[in-house]
């Protein structure tokens, strides 16, 4: 019995002792391979007396599991500490910089943006978007509108024309965005929700104003839409678009051909240091106009004004966006500076809702 | 329009506040735009005696005087002022006070040694005019200690407000004073003036020398001559008020006219009858005519514009400026009054040819009342009399004042159908009374009569604006006006509103910046791009460069992608998507979509980094911006043809043209030719597309929102590779086409992975390796059948390009 007990403790050494995979694969050979010492016991094992057998048998099968043991462990902690080796050798900076991905870079302008928001909190209140040519008539742009002959809106002073035609009609850049409205009466049947956002011209540049700038309109037609609608119309638009609790506006009595009665809308806010903040402090700054469409608009668009009622108004889209963003000036958002795009824009996936949020 | 709070007060009876009157001018649509109250600024300023000056012991130049401020101890003040005097009178500014016209605030000074405590002040120190020869001299009447806003009449605030061109009536105190009183903010007084009767016939006749359709250019023109007047200055009073809103005391008769102007609304004019020969004739002017008007400058005249005249030729410039020949100054003694009616629409257009913008235009563009055409010139009359003397003769009149009297059916249920505000009939009609509307009846509808100095009233709405702007439009509770719909939120955008707003998103989600460019460019740049269309031409473009309108949208994003790169960002990459214009009719006006990046802007990443060195963008990072919009937008672009050579443009030989047929093109990608980089003094490298979004086929309506069925197989897929060469200007789309063809059912996805030529390639050939992905769907594929299969496409791109397989 001293042998096996000498055999073990030779095996077991010579497995803890062995430097790597190979020489632990020839330990395993010398004991359990098909010559092996452990092996060959193994074999005496047949020509044993049954009594023998039972005696010896699990004292040699009790080995052979032991150096087996042995050997799976040796061979764990082997890999183990060869995995730890490679480990502490593939090391990366991880401080290095990454490239900036495509989805960081971009940017959506601010006037997108800005539509988008009023697409948003005018379609939940119940308006759609409705579009027109930036080249309009005279009868779209001006005569329908009320405007009288005359007016110093129709002088080349005031109003981009493109050369006149063969019939010597001249056409006009839109000043503004509500020959859509009269598009919109003439093709649909009240009852009538439009919000009309687009590109309008006006023949200015100076440090407050660009030849080219943005509008939305929006209009109402039906049978009972009045000032007080429209008061609730304008309060919740501002305080959805602002995203504050409470405005204060002041609706005060003004003049538009198209409209009648007619009022300018002012918000009361907060100035300071450059900062323009709604909701708060006593000072006005105008936003809008607006007003009951007038009775001969409505003719103008085979609408009996007895029957049919409702009102409009109109404000600036990079105006609402300075107010809102803080833009000092209105001219860089038509030069293109990266530089300004890239602080002012927004993210490809700045995507304005109301269920979450106009701005995150 | 400007006025004072004294001359408010002379036609308004009440004792409201400053602040409130203020308040309620907004209140009713008369937007005040400033208030200036001098007695603020001023309060620190009082009337001060030099008790005696002595020259200043260090400087020529200074004296030292002793001051009596009538409040305590003389002050020393040293003064510079060549009129400083002993015994004279002055203003003076103690330390403390901020004097204006310096900016400064006054503190104790020592000026070459000697002590100053406090200043004598000339008047553009207080900012009341330019004079700084000398301080203020006051005469030796005013009384020491008062303070000086009040003794010289400046402590009467000025009020300017924001006139909208609808209320001819409040281009006169007279008119506003009427608004306020309707608010319930005072009385308005009695100022109905008393006709005067004249003795003789005025000895000067006119004529209104018009052919038969000009009468309307001037319906009445009121005359007379008053003979035997003094012409000297005004009284103090109205000099004050005239200087206080800006205007400059004349004489006596040119300032009456002015005070009229502004007291009523009425504009006149002045003729020094001596200087005026014969009759007048009131007419248009004929082409070439000049007159030499009263701002000194000479006009020459057409004959849209109308003048009045006499037998030596043009007087004056009718309704917008006298003439100077026949100004009255202050040796006139016999003087014509002139007041008259000119046609508003007449006047405005003249006033913008000629360039003058007067008092008297401004009222008369907007429509003076002609009621008051005689009562004006009445008024005026006494005036003239009262300040000048003299002995009037009768008024003629030519022409015939017009009646523009009109009856307006209202039925006061209106005022609440369009406002909301259910206001009590007697509050509503009180309103119009105040205003001086006359209304007859006493049921649901009355018969109103808008008065003569509102030509701005037409209809009911008109008189329900009136009612509610004086009611007050803060008085309306808004009302919720919820969607009409019981329902959810229906989707609201057309087609292209989406594929608008998905554009903008996919591409900077490319990495590219969005910009938005003038909609009009220059003639060159337009004509460049495929435009030029004299249709499209600006008649009067606000610059040379911003003169047409645009036909792509890549001359803008060029030129900007170029200013940015002069400001040393020069790899830039930008987009847009607008409007583009191909006539000036609505359906020549589509919205396309376009990018341009330059220098290394490519989406992988921009610039030089340890990852990869920068590389140039060529035409496939502008080719994978426009497939990727089209498949974000849901255009199959398995059917979008790429077709070698785009627009005159592009580099001939690296863009395409993008089209699902010949007629069907939808846009084109490629590098900038180098032709127009020299155009537009472009550096390249610059590569972009455009796509038009109108042009792009609508998806295809679908009866369900179910997807077709996912069938995926259990047999694995297997991949061979094929590199064939080929002559060198063959597309590779033939080759994938070619290969596709050879199996139509097996193969699942084919692949360029590499394109080679040089060594081992002949010089007029290359190497074009694709990978072809076959998918068996009902057993696994045998070494045979995958060699068959491969036989067939080796032999199918053979046939079709003359490739052979490389070896």
């Amino acid at each position: 019995m001293n042998d096996l007990a000498t055999l073990e403790s030779d095996l077991l050494g010579q497995v803890d002792a062995a430097p790597d995979e190979a020489a632990l694969e020839s330990v395993r050979v010398s004991a359990l391979g098909k010559k092996g010492a452990v092996s060959e016991l193994l074999k005496t094992l047949g020509a044993m007396s049954p009594e023998e057998r039972k005696a010896k048998g699990p004292l040699i099968n009790g080995l052979r599991d032991k150096v087996h043991g042995a050997i799976a462990n040796r061979k764990e902690a082997l890999a183990e500490a060869a995995l730890e080796r490679r480990l502490q050798a593939e090391r990366i900076d991880v401080t290095l910089p990454v490239r900036e991905g495509p989805e960081t870079r971009g940017r959506i302008h601010p006037i997108s943006q800005v539509m988008d928001e009023l697409t948003a909190i005018f379609a939940d209140m119940g308006f759609s978007v409705a579009e027109g040519p930036d080249i309009e008539t005279d009868f779209y742009n001006f005569t329908a509108l009320n405007f009288p002959p005359g007016h110093p809106a129709r002088e080349m002073h005031d109003t981009f024309f493109l050369k006149p035609d063969q019939k010597g009609e001249r056409k006009v850049l839109r000043t503004h965005t509500s020959p859509v409205q009269i598009r919109t009466m003439l093709s649909k049947a009240p009852p009538i929700r439009v919000i009309c956002p687009g590109r309008t011209y006006r023949h200015d540049s100076d440090q407050t104003h660009t030849p080219m700038f943005h509008q939305v309109e929006g209009l109402v037609i039906d049978r009972h839409a009045n000032i007080a609608h429209m008061k609730w119309i304008l309060e919740e638009f501002c305080k959805a678009f602002f995203e504050v609790e409470s405005v204060k506006m002041r609706f005060r009595p003004s003049f538009f051909p198209f409209t009648e009665p007619s009022a300018e809308v002012d918000i009361q806010c907060l100035r300071k240091g450059g900062e323009i903040r709604f909701g708060e402090g006593d000072d006005w700054l105008e936003i809008l106009g607006c007003g009951m469409v007038h009775p001969n608009v409505l003719e103008n668009c085979k609408l009996d004004p007895d029957v049919y009622q409702g009102f409009a108004w109109g404000m600036g889209i990079d105006r609402i966006a300075m107010l809102k963003y803080g833009m000092p000036d209105l001219r860089p958002f038509f030069e293109a500076d990266v530089r300004w795009l890239e602080h002012y824009g927004f993210r490809p996936l700045d995507l304005p809702s109301l269920v979450g949020g106009l701005t995150s | 329009m400007k006025f004072t709070l004294s001359w408010l007060k002379e036609h308004l009876d009440t004792e409201t506040p400053l602040d409130a009157i203020v308040e309620t001018l907004t209140r009713v649509g008369l937007e005040v735009e400033a208030v200036s109250d001098k007695a603020k600024g001023f309060a620190d300023f009082t009337v001060a005696r030099v008790i005696e000056t002595r020259q200043h012991p260090n400087a020529d130049r200074l004296r030292v005087c002793i001051v009596d401020t009538g409040a305590g101890e003389p002050v020393q003040v040293v003064c510079g002022a060549p009129n400083a005097r002993t015994g004279m009178k002055g203003v003076f500014a103690p330390v403390g006070a901020f004097i204006p016209g310096k900016n400064l605030t006054l503190g104790v000074g020592t000026i070459r040694g000697v002590e100053s405590r406090g200043m004598l002040v000339s008047e553009m120190e207080l900012e009341l005019s330019d004079n700084h020869e000398g301080i203020i001299d006051l005469p030796e009447d005013a009384r020491v200690g008062t303070p000086y806003a009040a003794y010289a009449g400046l402590d009467d605030p000025v009020i300017e407000i924001n006139l909208t061109p609808n209320r001819p009536d409040c281009t006169s105190v007279h008119g506003i004073a009427r608004d306020l009183a309707a608010a319930r903010l005072g009385k308005l007084k009695d100022d109905t003036v008393q006709p005067v009767k004249g003795s003789g016939p005025c000895p000067v006749a006119v004529k209104l020398d018009f052919r038969k359709g000009d009468e309307h250019l001037c319906p009445a023109f009121a005359l007379r001559l008053v003979r035997g007047v003094k012409n000297g200055p005004s009284p103090a009073w109205m000099q004050r008020r005239l200087t206080a809103i800006g205007l400059r005391p004349i004489n006596g008769l040119v300032d009456i006219t002015n005070y009229v102007t502004y007291d009523r609304g009425r504009p006149l004019h002045v003729f020094d009858a001596a200087k005026v020969r014969g009759n007048l004739t009131v007419r248009r002017a004929r082409d070439g005519e000049e007159v030499l008007a009263l701002d000194g400058r000479t006009y020459t005249l057409d004959d849209s514009i109308v003048v009045i005249a006499d037998e030596s030729g043009v007087e004056s410039i009718a309704g917008i400026m006298g003439g100077e020949h026949s100004g009255c100054d202050e040796n006139t003694t016999e003087v014509l009054i002139e007041s008259a009616l000119w046609d508003p629409l007449n006047i405005a257009q003249s006033g913008r040819k000629l360039g003058i913008q007067t008092d008297a235009r401004y009222r008369f563009e907007r429509g003076v009342d002609p009621a008051f055409t005689v009562p004006g010139l009445d008024l005026a009359t006494r005036l003239v009399t009262e300040f000048c003397g003299g002995e009037p003769s009768e008024a003629l009149v030519a022409g015939a004042i017009p009646d523009r009297g009109r009856i307006i059916d209202f039925p006061w249920a209106e005022v609440k159908r369009l406002s909301g505000l259910d206001l009590p009939r007697p509050e509503s009609r009180a309103i119009l009374e105040e205003l001086g509307f006359a209304i007859e009846g006493a049921g649901e509808r009355a018969e109103v009569r808008p008065p003569s100095w509102r030509p701005d009233i037409e209809g009911k709405a008109d008189l329900v604006e009136e009612v509610v702007r004086i009611a007050g439009l803060d008085r309306i509770a808004p009302q919720p006006f919820r969607r009409e719909e019981d329902t959810v939120v229906k989707p609201i955008l057309t087609l292209i509103q989406k594929r608008t707003r998905l554009a903008k998103r996919l591409l900077a989600a490319r990495g590219l910046v969005e910009a938005v460019t003038w909609s009009f460019i220059a003639k060159h740049e337009a004509e460049l791009f495929g435009g030029g269309d004299r249709r499209l031409a600006l008649a009067n473009p606000i610059a040379s460069d911003l003169s047409d309108m645009r036909p792509s949208l890549l001359p803008g994003l060029l030129k900007a992608a170029q200013r940015n790169a002069d400001r040393s960002f020069a790899d830039v990459a930008l987009f847009e998507v607008g409007q583009c214009f191909e006539s000036d009719e609505p359906e020549g006006q589509t919205i396309k979509a376009a990018a341009v990046r330059r220098g290394t802007a490519r989406p992988e990443g921009v610039g030089r980094h340890w990852d990869g060195g920068a590389v140039a963008v060529d035409a496939f990072d502008a080719k994978a911006d426009a497939m990727a919009l089209l498949t974000a937008l849901n255009v199959p672009t398995a059917g979008v043809q790429v077709v070698p050579g785009g627009p005159d443009w592009f580099h001939p030989g690296r863009s395409a043209v993008l089209q699902f047929g010949p007629k069907n093109r939808i846009g084109a990608f490629g590098e900038i030719h180098p032709k127009i980089l020299r155009a537009l003094d472009l550096k390249g490298p610059l590569v972009g597309f455009e796509i038009t979004l109108d042009a792009l086929p609508a998806p295809k309506p679908r009866p369900t929102k179910i997807k077709p069925k996912l069938t995926l197989s259990e047999l694995q897929p297997v991949t061979r590779d094929f590199a064939f060469v080929v002559p060198r200007d063959v597309a590779a789309a033939d080759i994938l086409r070619a290969a596709q063809g050879a199996e139509r059912q097996l193969i699942a996805g084919i692949d360029v992975f590499d394109i080679y030529e040089g060594q081992g390639i002949d010089p007029d050939k290359k190497s074009v390796a694709i990978a072809v992905t076959l998918q068996p769907t009902e057993k696994t594929l045998t070494d045979a059948e995958i060699d068959a299969v491969s036989q067939k496409i080796v032999g199918e791109v053979a046939k079709k390009t003359g490739a052979v397989l490389r070896s």
